[in-house]
């Protein structure tokens, strides 16, 4: 128990509280210079501790300070019935819902792409270019465009913003599962080879099973990648909701305590989608007989 | 079909019960520091039922040579037949098991579930599976294993698995790439020992790649010295130990004398001056 807490608990702890620390002091110079601009007008003389107290309070700070976050998200997440459209329960679902949907549907596409290019020589060689250069465009430039072009089609609402998660986070799992796929031995493949195994025996029996471990690594990456695309792909849909959502009608408003609190429920639907893959991974690992760490 | 033989000794037709018959055999591999000659003119016939180890230096082309056996290299001339058939066609009918260096277990398969994994591609009955695993670990002596993954054995126990994922199925041909060669002394002499009994309890032909002299002397019945650039064969000794080897055979003057021709084999094949 010591041990835990010298080695994890300390550490952690002592790097919060410097954040939290540089946040405070960085949330003090931010605002400062219109809080004097008010005291100004106001004919106000405040003293120093005064002045302090008011930076940290004002309704639409240039930075809210860590106490203002913390109380709007509280309020706007327990306080809320979650079936509420100013519940941030309610936003973060919503956001939730096409990220593990396009999660899905990337996973699968990348695992497809994979198989492909270790199967065919030809796909090797002619599609990783095309996956490359399509990572290369900035996602913000093609969200809206995909959104206007299947919305031309009639698919409107979860699909199109899932799509776009499934455009960031296919990449890494292709990748990943490439290297994976081709991750056996060449020992393992002559022991194939010597069995007179098909090349079906060997991908489900040898390849599949050796990606395993490369696939879990890079769904870590994509799944982040995924939360990326819905919440990019909730701007151009008129925000209606989502954590995207949110974000964009606070900066229409100045909303920046809100703007930051959606910011903090991206980051814990982030951190949960990431900790949950990490636990398949590792449930999985065990199922398969990995040597605990 | 006749073959253009110049050496008077070599048999011209394949016997029948030869297990591998190689005739002017020669492999070059084509390398960016031009040709590598891994084997030339290689001529062996090995009988059904005979226990044959290759010997010689790094180099020589003795793994390659088990490997053309194995149809996972084409030689480049000469013949080479398996059970009568081309490699390939051996291979396709699963004519051998191959035990290779390392033990090459699936880490995310159970021991028994390593042992199924060639039953489960060549389409076994369930029941003929598990009856399969429990008679060649039991052969291996590894019952009371079966559940437990790769990295919960040692060393020598690992590649037991492997030598029972080997003879799981019926072929009569194993190939063994210094199968040992990775293992400590004591465990390589307790493994000589049962790979002695366990060709003596299931009469199957093995050519067994080495470059110890005693394992090689211990183990066969003829021993096929080797030597590099180009790989080929300089000699090949019929041993005249009997069957039976308890191992402090390997003290008999019989057994040194045998060792000692191995041993000369080697020095006339192998120039040490480059």
């Amino acid at each position: 128990m010591t041990d835990r807490l010298r080695d994890k608990i300390w550490p952690v702890t002592a790097i919060l509280l410097a954040i939290v620390a540089v946040w405070y002091v960085g949330a003090y110079l931010m605002n400062a210079p219109f809080q004097r601009d008010l005291d100004r007008r106001a004919g106000e003389t405040p003293t120093t501790w005064e002045f302090v107290v008011k930076t940290m309070t004002q309704p639409k700070p240039t930075l809210p300070a860590p106490h203002q976050v913390a109380v709007n998200f509280f309020e706007n997440t327990v306080l809320r019935k979650p079936t509420s459209a100013r519940s941030l329960v309610y936003h973060s679902w919503v956001t939730l819902s096409s990220t593990l949907l396009g999660f899905a549907f990337g996973t699968a596409l990348g695992i497809l792409i994979a198989v492909g290019i270790v199967h065919v020589a030809a796909l090797d060689r002619s599609l990783m270019p095309w996956i490359i250069t399509s990572q290369t465009i900035p996602i913000l430039a093609l969200a809206p465009m995909i959104i206007v072009v299947l919305a031309a089609v009639g698919i409107t609402g979860l699909i199109p913003k899932a799509l776009i998660s499934t455009y960031l986070s296919f990449f890494p799992v292709a990748v990943g599962m490439v290297k994976g796929l081709r991750s056996p031995d060449a020992l393992h493949l002559d022991l194939m080879r010597t069995y007179n195994a098909s090349r079906a025996e060997t991908f489900w029996k040898l390849r599949l099973p050796a990606s395993v471990p490369f696939l879990f690594a890079s769904m870590k990456v994509a799944i982040a990648a995924s939360l990326v695309g819905a919440i990019v792909g909730e701007l151009p849909t008129g925000a209606v909701a989502g954590i995207g959502a949110k974000l964009l009608s606070g900066s229409y408003y100045s909303q920046t305590i809100d703007m930051f609190s959606a910011l903090v429920a991206g980051s814990l639907v982030a951190i949960l989608l990431v900790t949950a893959v990490g636990l398949a991974g590792r449930l999985v690992a065990s199922a398969m007989g990995a040597r605990p760490a | 079909m006749l073959m253009n033989v110049a050496d008077g000794d070599r048999k011209e037709v394949t016997d029948a019960t030869s297990v591998v018959d190689a005739r002017g055999l020669s492999l070059t591999f084509h390398t960016n520091d031009g040709p590598v000659h891994a084997l030339s003119d290689v001529n062996l016939t090995v009988g059904k039922g005979e226990f044959v180890s290759f010997i010689g230096p790094s180099g020589c082309g003795k793994t390659t040579f088990l490997r053309v056996i194995a149809d996972l290299e084409q030689p480049t001339g000469g013949t080479i037949t398996v059970n009568g058939m081309t490699p390939e066609e051996a291979r396709r009918r699963r004519a051998y098991g191959y035990v290779f260096q390392a033990a090459g277990l699936f880490p995310w398969r159970t021991i028994e579930r390593n042992v199924a994994l060639p039953l489960e591609i060549m389409d076994y009955p369930k029941a003929e599976i598990a009856e399969r695993i429990r008679s060649t670990l039991d052969l291996v002596n590894l019952t009371g294993f079966e559940k437990k993954y790769p990295w919960q054995l040692s060393g020598g126990m690992q590649q037991r698995a492997s030598i029972a994922r080997a003879l799981a199925f019926d072929a009569d041909l194993l190939l063994m790439d210094e199968p040992f060669g990775a293992l400590d002394e004591i465990v390589r002499d307790h493994l000589n020992e049962q790979l002695l009994e366990l060709w003596a309890r299931t009469d199957k032909t093995i050519c067994f790649v080495t470059h110890s002299i005693p394992e090689a002397v211990y183990l066969s019945t003829r021993i096929v010295v080797m030597s590099p650039r180009p790989g080929r064969v300089t000699d090949v000794i019929e041993s005249t130990l009997p069957k039976e080897r308890p191992l402090d055979i390997r003290e008999t003057p019989e057994f040194l004398e045998i060792a000692a021709r191995v041993r000369d084999g080697l020095r006339a094949g192998h120039s040490y001056e480059d």
